[in-house]
């Protein structure tokens, strides 16, 4: 049904290459996330695949039917926009059901569809407003109904949380992951947010500068990234890197360490160094730690771990848990 | 308490000090109403000096049972109607066009303002004596081109000439205001709609033109306060005529005033033009109101 592959495609604007050339494999059912730093080609892939840009070269394939050339409504496939893009003098009823207006399906049919799609979405008292009488999660609420009702070979998502508060944004990415199970439908989407790709994805695109740096399932990636932009995009906090003695001790070029797999010790472990700032988020302490000869590093350590700026303590990296990567930053393993 | 005592100061601040450009506001519109007014209750003519005397209503009714007067008014809507129309869809045709990327996207834009900057008399003459002519103009010499006989716009279709002459000139407006309205259409919106399925017809029909509505509402209310007192281009064309197939109320007035030297028959007629401005005024805020609010 929903698979989409993507073989050898290229984009070009003007002189400058935004994306020299990708292959991909989407399977049906898959919740795919495109992360990657601002800038990186994620919403150009991403409008590549819906037909709203055209290929440079390449060619990309929908359900196993080539869909190079296809308009973006021949596609059979949804988006929903980081501005959720709503008609703003239509109800959000009208919005639901323009789709199903414009493939010219009943009114009866309509009208039920459009219910169907309310009811899952919690939209059924709101059905009568206009998009700017409601609040921005209730927006983007019609937005996912409005590509829901006609019911496509794939959701295309591009940023669509980006617009909401924190609390908010947690609440509609379990929604929209509870949708993915209901459905079952093929999902790509677009975020910078590592948070979010690694929460939803069943597979994570890793890009940067066009290029795709790792492809793989959220855990994948975070045990075994394959180089080091992979290594410190994907982590929070980000992944403590040394070169010199101690890396090449491990006979790596740059050896990298998570946070979470230092351990503290107040009185002995492999490097020592002084405790710089202590971000106290109750369950977890993060240190940022000035170690002697290394540079700055931080560690995860338990809420309970008391210590204070100015502090010495002593930090050894879990020997299982260490990346080890070449001069090129390609992984070691 | 304090912030409702604090409120009330600023408002009565606030009256102070737009009072004086209100009461010049007033007086400049007020003074010479009430002049108008009262001339067109007196018997005066230019003709005969110092006979002036008061009339009643005489000058009204003779103004408003002159047949000149409902052919007049005819003109008048149709002239505004008429050019409203081929306005507002040449506009958004044009405006369409030009919101097209294409090669001297600036150069063209330009070029299709500039009949906005052109003079009334000297557009109305332009197209009199250059097009509309019929031994020597442009159009005469298409229709002979092709084996017709040349048409005399003017003299044949005085009414239709105008109608045409004055569209040129404010096609240009509206084209300009319904293509910015047209830029801010955002892009997203336009991307989803293709998503969804809609066709450049549909796009067209459910996104631009909803979209446009506000802009069309400025657009026929400016040009309406305008509209309505088309007059250079009807003394340099046609004078009114032939007959009066050509005359509208503010040409009925000048007629009356200069013409036939009737102060207090032109007076009449300026409030009576007044009157009917404030009734068409009255239906078009209530339109605009309502898209406004929308
Ligand atoms: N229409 C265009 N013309 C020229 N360059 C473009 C165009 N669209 C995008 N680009 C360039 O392509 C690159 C990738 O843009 P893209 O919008 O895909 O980034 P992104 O990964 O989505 O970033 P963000 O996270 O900020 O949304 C950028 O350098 C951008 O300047
Ligand atoms: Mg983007």
């Amino acid at each position: 049904m929903g698979s989409i592959t993507l073989k050898n495609v290229s984009k070009v604007f003007g002189a400058h290459a935004v994306i020299p050339s990708i292959d991909l494999d989407i399977n049906d059912g898959e919740f795919v996330v495109f992360v990657g730093p601002s800038g990186c080609g994620k919403s150009t892939l991403l409008r590549l695949i819906a037909g709203l840009e055209d290929v440079s070269d390449g060619a990309i394939v929908i359900d196993g039917k080539n869909a190079t050339e296809l308009p973006p409504a021949k596609r059979g496939l949804s988006m929903v926009f980081q501005s959720y893009a709503l008609y703003p003098h239509m109800s959000v009823r009208a919005n639901i059901a323009f789709p199903l207006k414009m493939a010219g399906e009943d009114k009866a049919v309509i009208d039920k569809k459009v219910e169907d799609a309310a009811r899952v979405l919690n939209l059924t008292d709101y059905l009568d407003r206009k998009p700017r009488q409601l609040s921005g999660g209730q927006r983007q609420r019609v937005a996912i109904g409005r590509a829901i009702v006609r019911q496509p070979e794939a959701f295309l998502f591009d940023e669509p949380l980006s617009n909401l508060d924190a609390a908010l944004r947690v609440n509609m990415r379990l929604e929209i992951s509870q949708l993915h199970q209901q459905l079952k439908t093929t999902m790509v989407y677009v975020t910078h947010d590592q948070v979010e790709a690694m929460t939803m994805a069943d597979k994570i695109v890793v890009l940067n500068r066009g290029r795709i740096e790792q492809v793989g399932s959220p855990l994948e990636l975070y045990h075994r990234p394959d180089n080091l932009f992979v290594a410190g995009f994907i982590g929070s906090p980000k992944m403590n890197f040394i070169s010199g003695g101690p890396a090449a001790s491990h006979q790596a070029h740059t050896i990298g360490v998570r946070p979470e797999h230092l351990v503290l010790s107040k009185d002995h472990g492999m490097w020592q160094g002084t405790v710089g700032v202590a971000e106290h988020l109750g369950s977890d302490t993060f240190l940022h730690v000035n170690a002697d000869g290394i540079g700055t590093m931080t560690a995860r350590v338990s809420g309970d771990f008391a210590v204070t700026h100015g502090d010495r303590v002593f930090l050894t990296p879990d020997p299982q848990r260490l990346h080890r990567f070449d001069e090129k930053g390609l992984a070691i393993r | 308490m304090g912030d409702a005592m604090a409120t009330l100061h600023t408002r009565s601040a606030a009256r102070l000090m737009i009072a004086p450009s209100v009461l010049l506001l007033l007086a400049w519109m007020i003074v010479p109403l009430a002049l108008t007014i009262y001339f067109s209750l007196l018997r005066y003519n230019l003709l005969m000096p110092g006979m002036e005397e008061f009339a009643g209503l005489t000058n009204y009714t003779y103004f408003l049972t002159d047949p000149a007067f409902f052919q007049a008014v005819f003109n008048t809507l149709a002239i505004v109607l008429g050019v409203l129309f081929i306005t507002v869809v040449g506009g958004i045709g044009l405006a369409l066009l030009l919101d097209q990327p294409m090669f001297g996207q600036g150069i063209v834009r330009i070029l299709v303002i500039a009949p906005f900057l052109i003079m009334p008399t000297v557009a109305a003459l332009v197209w009199k004596n250059m097009f509309m002519n019929p031994v020597n103009g442009l159009f005469a010499w298409l229709a002979k081109l092709v084996g017709l006989q040349p048409f005399d716009f003017l003299a044949n279709a005085p009414l239709f000439s105008i109608i045409l002459i004055v569209a040129w000139q404010w096609l240009p407006f509206a084209t300009l205001i319904l293509l910015t309205a047209l830029q801010s259409l955002d892009e997203e919106q336009k991307e989803a709609a293709q998503m969804d399925g809609a066709g450049a017809l549909s796009r067209f029909i459910y996104l631009v033109l909803p979209h446009l509505s506000r802009a069309i509402t400025v657009v026929i209310l400016i040009q309406t306060i305008f509209l309505l007192s088309v007059f250079a281009e009807i003394l340099v064309t046609t004078n009114g005529g032939p007959g009066t197939q050509s005359t509208t109320l503010t040409f009925l007035v000048y007629a009356q005033a200069l013409l036939q030297f009737d102060v207090g028959g032109a007076s009449a007629g300026g409030i009576i033009a007044v009157i009917l401005a404030n009734i068409v005024a009255f239906f078009l805020m209530r339109m605009i109101g309502k898209t406004l609010e929308a």
